[in-house]
């Protein structure tokens, strides 16, 4: 058992058990200490579900979840010893600001000016040194959600967990905070896990990211290798931003050549090297496949294969373009400002090292690039 | 309301004027009526001119009815006593009772618990004719008949199902999370039954109290089946004052004056609380 968190095949159903809404499959995870682990994923996922249950307001229906080396999945909240923001605040509306940021703290008999002096500490870090003597129904939405933040950081837990903790902050202040709350976690060795569906707030704070979807986990690594390597079409086009270029493709060997055939006629032909023998022995004998392309991948070239621009977008640093192409749409990003009429033929190129394939029917990753996933 | 012109804001003076003359005319009449003798009262036309007298509130505070047939004995100071006990008492169990029960209804679905619930309330739906016959029978059976416990126990019909119901839709409006927050904060969960929930539905809990109170005050039926002279509340005691020798309006009057003067004051005082704690509704941010 590690004395980090350890969750192992745990299930939530809403209702009897095997019958009930199935929230949360089969769930299994470990957290080293001192790691910040985001659970990613779309609403209904399953991740508020988990991250209730480590904290003990959801049973676990089935499995088991260990915190430094204790079985806590069947202790009460109160015996855990995690710290949680909530997504709704949940501040105490009869506290000051600084009383319910030093709440815990005074439970726990330490003395005042320790109190004090840890309070004023967290109030700078999150910026809310000038509201500390309000009372929660007085301040801003975004003042209440440091305020809650505040109230779980400065706690000495075994884990912290935290809930959309920054959804309703302003961007800026957003960018400042993440960085000085990993710095933060990692100065005090703090263990944390983060529930959100900010892919950026999940890449900038976390060493790991869990992807959820389903109740499923589907992938958990760090955020290069879910970008790089998404274990399946999912993780592939939730992550990302734009989202990765997708399309179904008939794979074959013709003249020493790994021919890609796409919807409308399309086709995309590399050399057998491109792809290592493993891979290419994969691929030809499944023949129908999903590839996937990042828009960051896609780059125009006269020799490349023909699309015709249906939008254009130029966002203050990058321009998306979004092309007809293999009866779907494609899309590229670049970084200069490109002037592109709707309906102008461009042509693209596709590097096979780029390329992500998955299996049509399970979704699951085949290879990437050359390389078997 | 800034923008509203003359007119407008007389004639909703003169609406809200006529609102409360209708209301509370009939008890500024009792009030002038509990300082007349019978005679005055009765005369044709009324009149608001005539000589105040104390004399109904002396035969009630000092327990002798001075009527043309004779002295009756008799015991409103008792009987008011009997009320606010029976009241006071009724609420005080119904709270102790509900509040948790509420709380349990509001937090923790269990199987049955909408059922459960639901019967609770259904006690108010039942004609209390229905149920005292019955009732009355068995309290004899088991001695509770013409007992203060007995009396209690059957004013719970008509407190409990209030309090459980209106303080349950408090505990409902309050966001769990606080409740989650306090917990993971290293609190048991009686700590965050008395020091979230309890406070932040306080307004409810007082507003439910207040009502039940003044339900059980005004409760008739009960009391009259069940209990005897020295266990009467007011609203059954007044029935002395109809006697051989006539209704005694003047007496009737000041004794509902003295009757309803808890309650008012009751309400004036805890609707300060009530409108403060309503206002307030800093559950959620």
């Amino acid at each position: 058992m590690t004395t980090g968190l350890s969750i192992n095949a745990v299930d939530k159903f809403y209702g009897p058990v095997d019958r009930g809404v199935h929230a949360v499959k089969a769930l299994s995870m470990q957290v080293e200490k001192g790691e910040i682990i985001a659970l990613l994923g779309s609403s209904g996922c399953g991740k508020t579900s988990t991250l209730r249950m480590i904290a003990g307001f959801e049973e676990v229906s089935r499995g088991t979840i260990a915190l430094a080396g204790r079985e806590i999945h069947t202790f009460a909240p109160v015996r855990r010893n995690v710290a949680m923001a909530f997504e709704g605040y949940s501040l105490y509306p009869p506290l000051t600001v600084r009383e319910n940021i030093g709440f815990a703290l005074k439970a726990s008999k330490l003395p005042k000016a320790t109190i004090d002096e840890r309070v004023g500490e967290i109030a700078k870090l999150l910026e809310i040194e000038s509201i500390l003597d309000r009372y929660p129904s007085s301040i801003s939405g975004g003042q209440q959600q440091r305020a809650s933040l505040g109230r779980a950081l400065i706690r000495d837990a075994d884990l912290h967990l935290l809930d959309e903790p920054m959804g309703q902050l302003e961007p800026q202040l957003r960018a400042v905070l993440r960085g000085r709350i990993k710095h933060f976690i990692k100065e005090r060795g703090l263990t944390a896990i983060l529930v959100t569906h900010d892919q950026t707030e999940a890449n900038a704070l976390a060493d790991r990211i869990a992807v959820m979807e389903g109740g499923e986990l589907q992938q958990f690594d760090t955020p290069e290798v879910i970008k790089e390597r998404p274990a399946n079409l999912f993780t592939g086009t939730f992550v990302g931003e734009p989202p990765m270029n997708v399309f179904e493709a008939f794979v074959s060997e013709e003249g020493g050549q790994i021919r890609l055939k796409l919807p409308d006629g399309v086709s995309l032909d590399y050399g057998r090297d491109s792809f290592a023998p493993a891979v290419r022995e994969r691929l030809v004998g499944r023949q129908r496949v999903v590839i996937g392309v990042r828009p960051y991948a896609v780059h125009r070239d006269a020799d490349g294969v023909a699309a015709t621009v249906s939008a254009n977008q130029w966002l203050g640093d990058q321009t998306h373009i979004a092309a007809d192409f293999a009866g779907g749409s494609l899309v590229l990003v670049e970084h200069d400002r490109t002037r592109l009429a709707l309906g102008e033929p461009i042509s693209v190129r596709i590097d096979p090292a780029d390329l992500h394939v998955f299996d049509a029917a399970s979704g699951a990753a085949i290879s990437h690039g050359a390389e078997l996933a | 309301m800034e923008h509203s012109s003359p007119i407008e804001r007389v004639l909703r003076a003169v609406a809200l004027t006529l609102v409360v003359l209708f209301f509370m005319f009939p008890i500024f009449w009792i009030v002038l009526m509990s300082f007349q003798t019978n005679e005055t009262i009765l005369r044709i036309p009324p009149s608001v001119v005539f000589e105040p007298t104390l004399s109904n509130y002396k035969a009630l505070l000092s327990g002798r009815l001075e009527t043309a047939a004779g002295t009756l004995e008799l015991n409103f100071l008792r009987t008011l006593w009997n009320s606010i006990f029976l009241s006071v008492t009724s609420v005080a169990v119904s709270l102790l009772l509900g509040v948790p029960a509420a709380y349990a209804f509001a937090r923790h679905k269990f199987r049955g618990s909408e059922d459960i619930a639901f019967t609770l309330l259904s006690f108010r739906f039942a004609p209390p004719l229905l149920v005292l016959l019955p009732l009355t029978i068995y309290f004899q059976q088991i001695g509770l008949a013409n007992t203060y416990i007995g009396l209690i126990w059957v004013y719970q019909l008509i407190c409990l199902p209030l309090i459980l119901w209106i303080v349950r839709g408090y505990f409902e409006d309050i966001s769990a999370d606080i409740e989650y927050a306090y917990r993971i904060g290293g609190h048991s969960w009686f700590a965050t039954f008395r020091k979230i929930a309890l406070p932040l539905a306080g307004p409810g809990i007082a507003a439910a109290g207040l009502l039940a109170f003044i339900f059980a005050w005004n409760n008739f039926v009960f009391a009259l089946v069940l209990a005897s002279a020295d266990k009467q509340p007011v609203t059954v005691g007044a029935l002395a004052f109809v006697t051989a020798s006539g209704i005694q309006y003047g007496q009737i009057a000041a004794a509902i004056v003295l009757s309803i003067t808890p309650t008012l004051a009751l309400a004036l005082y805890a609707q300060r609380y009530l409108v403060e704690g309503l206002s307030l509704g800093a559950v959620k941010g």
